[in-house]
């Protein structure tokens, strides 16, 4: 195994560890969110998301990491984001946690894995039809959000952990 | 619902803990989370399996090969890190039907795997479309600040909350 499949594969079970041990690779969870009935997986999600940013950028200013995402093309974005949560409302596990799920013997998750390495490979029969007539719509490249609005990037980064401390408490006072 | 304590860990701590993964990931290897382009490699994989060069004349496996990398082995990594919290704590739950979902559309494992099964190939040709899943566009896109990152996670939970809601109205919980 070279390197990288190793590196991939600890990661990989760091993160599953924290999945599971919150719960957030449950069904009951993700369902739970979008139901409005118990926000864990929201809190996860954006805890890992603020800390993330943080590092993150602080690592690039001292250029130790390089940013690496994938371009803002509206038109897919915007339909491939609302088809997929489509799927998910009714699946209730992502493509990432599914595998927790499985870990913790959610047996359904294993229909949902089959399912959606049919979606994928049903996808590669589409894309070059797709990427004909979907692509070019509203093909903004590799833009960020400190970008477009033309500011600091920390700037940025201290609104959203301010909105994200906000968030919080709210669902805390709510019991959420 | 979520206030009965069944020795889970604090989803804020979880998260943070997380993030720092993800920081330590770009790092030491240059890695960011994703998840949904495995199944692509993996139906590439597949296809090959079932005939042979068959991947190699599809832009879309050409495109990205069909072949164990970085992101496959993470998937596989949560599935294992997932199986050793559940050990250690012994959190196991043999469980073919999700307890809302029961409660909602009964405890029939063949209804339910036909809808997870379903839900999965529209969920991924979605994720494929988007060009992420929760983890490369709701965690990775987000923490680099890329718009794609944003429109897609808000169009996840605009998706899922639509289609909740509408499984689930009018119904007991």
């Amino acid at each position: 195994m070279n390197s990288q499949l190793f590196y991939g594969l600890i990661t990989g079970a760091f993160f599953g560890f924290f999945l599971q041990r919150s719960r957030v690779v449950r069904y009951d969870k993700q369902i739970g969110a979008l139901r409005f009935m118990d926000m864990t997986i929201l809190k996860f999600m954006l805890s890992s998301i603020v800390v993330g940013m943080v590092g993150i950028y602080f690592l690039r200013d001292l250029g130790l990491v390089q940013l690496r995402f994938v371009p803002t093309t509206i038109a897919m974005n915007v339909l491939g984001g609302l088809i997929f949560g489509a799927g998910w409302g009714v699946l209730g596990y992502c493509p990432g946690t599914q595998g927790g799920a499985l870990g913790e013997v959610r047996l359904d998750a294993l229909w949902g894995i089959l399912g959606m390495t049919l979606g994928a490979g049903l996808y590669a029969e589409f894309y070059p039809a797709i990427t004909k007539n979907l692509a070019g719509v509203g093909d903004y490249g590799f833009i960020t959000l400190p970008q477009v609005l033309g500011v600091n990037p920390w700037l940025v980064i201290a609104g959203f952990v301010a909105g994200a401390l906000l968030l919080f408490r709210w669902l805390e006072k709510k019991r959420l | 619902m979520n206030k009965k304590n069944d020795g889970a860990m604090n989803p804020y701590l979880a998260g943070g803990l997380s993030g720092l993964v993800i920081i330590f990931s770009a790092l030491l290897t240059g890695n960011y989370f994703g998840a949904s382009t495995s199944f692509v490699r993996s139906a590439g994989m597949l296809e090959n399996f079932v005939s042979p060069g068959r991947a190699a004349q599809i832009d879309y496996f050409i495109h990205y090969i069909p072949k164990f990398d970085w992101q496959l082995m993470f998937v596989v990594g949560i599935f294992l890190g997932s199986l050793a919290a559940a050990l250690a704590t012994g959190s196991f739950k043999w469980q073919a039907v999700p307890d809302m979902w029961a409660g909602r559309f009964g405890a029939s494992p063949v209804k339910r795997g036909i809808a997870a099964f379903f839900a999965g190939i529209v969920a991924m040709f979605g994720a494929r479309l988007a060009n992420g899943c929760p983890s490369g566009h709701g965690l990775s896109g987000a923490v680099q600040l890329a718009i794609s990152g944003f429109i897609a996670l808000t169009c996840f939970f605009v998706g899922g909350i639509v289609v909740a809601r509408l499984l689930y109205s009018g119904g007991h919980k």
